[in-house]
């Protein structure tokens, strides 16, 4: 893998930079920003912000609470016991277990979810300086067409620039 | 955040993994050799059958059972707290949260073991779980048994998933400054987290999604373990007020352990710039609150019980008012109610060692709470033939004494080697510790105190 990027230790400078690179006719897409935190006032940290997690998880939701809702009363069915008097499916005392597999289908379609659309795990072979542990920000381009026009993007706005 | 501070941050929270100090060791040596004691009394207890344990007819649950609900109350520290103030937004909570999910875990393994040991033939425990069989012992879901089964298991898979997802960026801290297995060890744990925008937008909305889903789980679990009683028809026990009283009284306990383990902690690995006494004051106001509300159900309960007159409950009553089991019972009040009131309403002994020493009552008296739920309404049903007495013999006290070593062996182990303050969530707050960061840090009750980034919104203030 080729990369042309810079280590920024102002978070305004880093969206600077990531300016420069637009500026410079990179795609927004292009643009690899990585940092030790998460930055919610600037710009650049909303981009990719848009996520269908939150329906995924629903759905899911659903899914856990149908699917336990059959699960339960053709068990019930299956090996029918009288107790106390209730019916064979009772609702009322089904609804508890509906409802901790509903949530669990939530949290674990979340969990999934969220390690799919965030490439995790990864076995490495991408952009990265340790260096960002430290509170540097990361603004590159990976596999740049014009790795010298982006440097001085980079550059412009300060900050280290590096090569790989 | 400052980079100066930013790496400041990161050395003091990556320390103690890096570095052992002789305590950890007599800390890890003492819980183990407790938690040995443990696993030889239970053993005996395999050996020799349930009968080594004070159970007897017509108390068969009694000090596991106790257990199982005192530590399933005290797992409502972690990720009920925890979720509520992300929800919230609350700034504050960033120090606090993973020590208090990390309880959770813990106590929710330890309380689920509770039941096993009740069981006296372990190696039978499969019969517990709702698979289908021709024996038509299950699938019985209409059982509370069944209902445990569930909750607790969806409780602790959430649990244990909301305090992983926030450590995988502070595995990868620990990754890049590691070498060696570390860095192989770690490398993995942090799944190749590298930190763009788009893991830390989708991190951040998992943690939403997943605060909003665990919170009713958390109140469902404790509800649900009431119910294993108020399903009954034991006196004392079929009351419709136990689901609120067991979940009030459930985060009651786990807010006095989180305090407990804040200040070890605190001490222990040296983190007073990061666990400030406003955590400890705002903690103790929760527990002000609870102890009140804790108070009003109380009174509730009884209340009811004495109008009602009902002469089988009045039985139980009298037992734990003025009976063989009042001394329990007002050691009880004093525990939960007098000690944390005098202290946490006034803010002059509101401080860290006065926080710690209520907690500790409230640890105290939450426990007899349990056991005085449990023993004098089974020693005392409806028909005077059935009363009975109990009391713990020396395998169920080894026991659970070893489950409180084992809280703080795993506890120990665990702040070895993962960063107990989440590091990043401290960096987004823009945290910057005190009392002695510098200009401006005067106020050790500010968390932003001294601090020389700009704000920005949602910080912690």
């Amino acid at each position: 893998m080729k990369a042309v990027y810079g280590l920024y230790a102002d978070p305004s400078v880093a969206q600077a930079a990531v300016n420069n690179l637009r500026s410079a006719g990179v795609a927004d897409a292009d643009i690899t920003v990585i940092s030790s935190e998460p930055f919610e006032h600037l710009e650049f940290g909303h981009r990719d912000a848009k996520t269908a997690m939150p329906w995924i998880a629903a759905t899911a939701a659903l899914f856990g609470l149908l699917a336990t809702y059959y699960l339960l009363g053709a068990s019930q069915m299956s090996w029918p016991l009288r107790t106390s008097g209730m019916p064979i499916v009772p609702l009322w005392t089904n609804l508890i277990i509906i409802f901790e597999m509903t949530m669990l289908s939530a949290i674990i379609a979340t969990v999934i979810t969220l390690l799919i659309t965030a490439g995790l795990p990864s076995r490495g072979g991408k952009l990265y300086d340790p260096e960002v542990s430290d509170g540097y920000i990361l603004v590159g381009v990976e596999d740049p067409s014009d790795g010298a026009r982006l440097e001085s993007a980079l550059a412009l706005a300060g900050g280290r620039v590096k090569k790989i | 955040m400052d980079r100066t501070l930013n790496k400041g941050l990161n050395d003091d929270l990556v320390r103690p993994l890096f570095n052992t100090s002789v305590w950890f060791y007599a800390v890890v040596l003492a819980a183990g050799t407790v938690v040995a004691c443990g696993a030889a009394a239970w053993s005996y207890q395999l050996w020799n059958g349930i009968g080594v344990s004070g159970k007897r007819w017509p108390t068969f649950w009694a000090l596991y059972l106790t257990n199982f609900v005192f530590w399933i109350g005290i797992s409502h520290a972690g990720t009920l707290i925890s979720a509520i103030l992300r929800l919230v937004n609350a700034g504050w909570r960033r120090p606090v949260t993973r020590c208090a999910e990390v309880i959770t875990v813990f106590a929710l393994m330890i309380g689920a073991m509770f039941p096993i040991i009740h069981l006296g033939r372990p190696w039978l425990a499969f019969w517990l779980f709702p698979y289908p069989n021709q024996r038509e012992l299950w699938p019985n879901f209409r059982s509370p048994l069944a209902w445990d089964f569930f909750a607790i298991n969806t409780y602790l898979t959430g649990s244990v998933l909301f305090l992983f997802l926030p450590m995988i960026p502070d595995f990868a801290l620990v990754r890049d400054r590691s070498t060696g297995w570390r860095r192989r060890v770690y490398g993995a744990l942090s799944l190749g987290w590298r930190g763009t925008t788009k893991q830390w937008n989708r991190l951040e909305t998992a943690m939403q999604i997943m605060a909003v889903a665990i919170l009713p789980v958390a109140v469902s679990v404790h509800t649900i373990v009431s119910f294993d009683f108020s399903m009954a028809t034991v006196p004392m026990w079929h009351s419709t007020i136990f689901g609120p009283y067991f979940v009030a009284g459930a985060i009651f306990s786990g807010i006095a352990a989180l305090i407990i383990a804040m200040a070890a902690l605190r001490k222990a690995l040296r983190l007073e710039r990061y666990l400030l006494p406003l955590h400890f004051e705002n903690l103790g106001k929760l527990l002000l609150l609870m102890s009140i509300l804790w108070a009003y159900f109380v009174f509730n309960e009884r209340l009811t019980v004495w109008y009602g007159n009902e002469p089988h409950e009045m039985a139980v009553f009298w037992a734990t008012q003025r009976g063989t089991y009042a001394p329990l019972y007002w050691t009880m009040v004093v525990c939960n109610f007098v000690v944390p009131f005098i202290i946490l309403a006034n803010p002059r002994t509101r401080t860290i060692p006065g926080c710690v020493i209520a907690s500790f009552g409230v640890v105290i008296g939450m426990w007899l709470e349990r056991f005085l739920i449990i023993v004098p309404s089974l020693t005392h049903k409806q028909l005077p033939y059935s009363w009975g007495t109990y009391w713990p013999t020396p395998v169920e006290l080894y026991i659970m004494a070893a489950t409180f070593a084992a809280m703080v062996l795993l506890y120990a182990l665990f702040a070895k080697f993962v960063p107990i303050i989440a590091i990043w969530e401290l960096k987004a707050g823009d945290f910057v510790h005190a009392p002695d960061a510098g200009v401006g840090a005067a106020d050790p009750h500010r968390l932003d105190a001294g601090a020389s980034s700009p704000a920005r919104p949602g910080a912690a203030s």
